[in-house]
């Protein structure tokens, strides 16, 4: 089994974003299991997602303590809250950020991934510039930076998961596929 | 059709492709995205259902009420203080004979405020009469709403169907949903006994002395007890159509084994995890799952934990100064019984706190260090 962890602010689309991914992976065979923190959400405030995926059926029904990977939406939340909290050994915290992945050098015992999905968000429409929705972006970057799961299937979870827009975001997707440093 | 959905858009796909007629509800967390799913379909014309706009939890069953009289197929859904705000109103469906179905997502009532999961709300609506099923995953909650009708109708009393907050209402899986013809092949439109008729007018629930008062309570008494043989041929007819089936109750786990743990709702999944790897350990442990909670199935458990020792029952519940509710039900189906297991009951979970494949262990391993529990309930990670 693996347990994914995403970080945002409420609003920037975290828990969309559990979603969607779950259903790429849905698309390639696997059992599934996407929630929210739940609790009562704000915008602007920091905010949880998560997600299980497996060959098996998932039995499991309670909160990831021990994720293997974490989603970062926003860089502020680096400083501002726990995200490595009971994070694995060598799991991959993928950073929504323009900087290089060295600039984390002191997150050293997990596999950093950075991809600038706000510029890429704003090229792209997807939002305003002073609040992108980068939730589409990211996940193209956590594709090719894990390996778990194939772009044309977060492509197609895309299109069938996003309310609007549904050119656009796959395609920040695929432009943050390619533009991803690690 | 395999989609991935969250337990109360499972809710919304049951209740569409059992073509309910009248919806009325009053939104409360975490029951909300029930209504605004289902409300959105009828909003836009997609969905042909009449919905009925209220103030309060206690209109939206009374309006039910009217419309289930009138002959037709009737849904509300609801959470804690809401279904409290029902009660009196959840007595009046079953007295009446009216199969309403209703989604209950449990959760905590307050005080203190918490809108998390714990089965104290539909608990404590145990003696109003009302048919109780709950749902351990997605796909058990949308084909526990078909199924609800059909029991329902058959013997005219209202079914309750029960999930767990965000455990369920919010968290998305993969389920099968069916066609609506498919749906259709098994659940008749609702044919009423005696619907509203102008042309043939009759008096409803009309004041009842205490001369036959007593009588619409035995039968109320005597469709419950259909409900067993009902819902088994409704459930197996089910399964023979869509390969999936229930029961009443469920065992798994090692056969003959002497330490049982019984659980219901999302706790039975995690569970089940427990279960799996302790039998791989050697550990003679089985577990039972409770889905029908009302009537009590006390013959299909009796008929399960033959050979058992210990039973050990989680309760995320609590009747104060009594103990955990499953727990209360299981001893009092035990007593006329010559085989009678010590029950240790264990209550935790309160208010959506975890109840982690790490608690489930300590409570059996805590049956199987003790000859009997230390008390009539054994809190399960209280902090001291």
């Amino acid at each position: 089994m693996i347990e994914i962890r995403f970080h945002g602010r409420g609003g920037q689309g975290a828990v969309v974003a559990s979603k969607v991914l779950a259903v790429a992976f849905f698309h390639e065979g696997l059992y599934v299991q996407s929630f929210p923190a739940f609790g009562v959400e704000r915008r602007g405030a920091p905010v949880m997602a998560f997600l299980r995926l497996d060959k098996e059926p998932i039995l499991l029904r309670v909160n990831i303590y021990k994720p293997d990977h974490i989603i970062v939406l926003d860089p502020t939340l680096i400083r501002a809250v726990d995200v490595t909290s009971g994070l694995k050994p060598n799991g991959w915290i993928l950073i929504n950020s323009g900087h290089s992945p060295e600039t984390f050098n002191d997150l050293k015992d997990f596999r950093i991934a950075t991809v600038d999905a706000t510029s890429i968000a704003i090229r792209n429409g997807l939002g305003s510039r002073t609040n992108p929705i980068v939730n589409t972006a990211i996940l193209g970057a956590f594709s090719k930076a894990s390996g778990l799961v194939g772009i044309d299937s977060i492509a197609l979870s895309i299109r069938e998961e996003t309310p609007g827009k549904k050119n656009e975001n796959a395609k920040a997707a695929r432009e943050a596929y390619e533009e991803v440093k690690f | 059709m395999k989609r991935v959905i969250t337990g109360n858009q499972a809710v919304a796909y049951g209740v569409i492709l059992s073509r309910v007629d009248v919806i009325s509800a009053y939104p409360i967390t975490p029951q909300t995205t029930i209504v605004e799913e289902l409300s959105e379909l009828i909003a836009s014309g997609r969905l042909k259902t009449k919905f009925l706009k209220v103030e309060s939890e206690h209109s939206a069953m009374a309006a039910l009420i009217g419309a289930s009289t009138g002959g037709v197929r009737t849904f509300t859904a609801t959470s804690s203080h809401g279904l409290a705000y029902m009660h009196e109103m959840l007595h009046w469906a079953s007295g009446a004979r009216l199969p309403i179905v209703l989604v209950n997502v449990n959760r905590a009532l307050g005080a203190p405020w918490n809108i998390w999961g714990d089965q104290s709300d539909s608990l404590s609506q145990r003696d109003t009469g009302w048919i109780q099923l709950y749902c351990e995953n997605n796909q058990e909650v949308l084909d526990t709403i078909v199924q609800a009708y059909l029991i329902a109708e058959t013997v005219r009393l209202p079914v309750m169907v029960v999930l767990d907050a965000f455990v369920l209402s919010h968290t998305a899986e993969a389920v099968e949903i069916p066609s609506i013809e498919e749906v259709d092949s098994i659940l008749p439109p609702f044919c009423p006994d005696y619907p509203i008729d102008t042309q043939e007018p009759r008096a409803y629930s009309v004041i009842t002395t205490p001369d036959y008062f007593l009588e619409f309570r035995y039968k109320v008494q005597k469709a419950m007890e259909q409900v067993p043989e009902v819902a088994k041929k409704v459930d197996d007819e089910f399964k023979a159509r869509f390969g999936r089936g229930y029961g009443a109750i469920e065992r798994y786990g090692k056969e003959g084994a002497k330490v049982l743990l019984m659980t219901s709702g999302t706790v039975t999944s995690t569970s089940r995890t427990v279960i799996k790897k302790l039998v791989e350990k050697g550990l003679s442990v089985a577990g039972i799952k409770i889905k029908r909670f009302r009537p009590f199935p006390s013959e299909e458990i009796c008929e399960a934990i033959q050979g058992a020792k210990k039973i050990a029952v989680i309760d995320r519940n609590l009747s104060a100064g009594v103990g955990g509710i499953f727990a209360q039900e299981l001893r009092a189906s035990l007593y006329s019984r010559e085989e009678r297991p010590p029950v240790f009951g264990f209550v935790s979970g309160l208010g959506g706190r975890d109840i982690t494949p790490e608690l489930i262990e300590e409570a059996i391993q805590y049956t199987m260090e003790h000859p009997q529990p230390e008390g009539d309930i054994v809190w399960l990670g209280l902090k001291r």
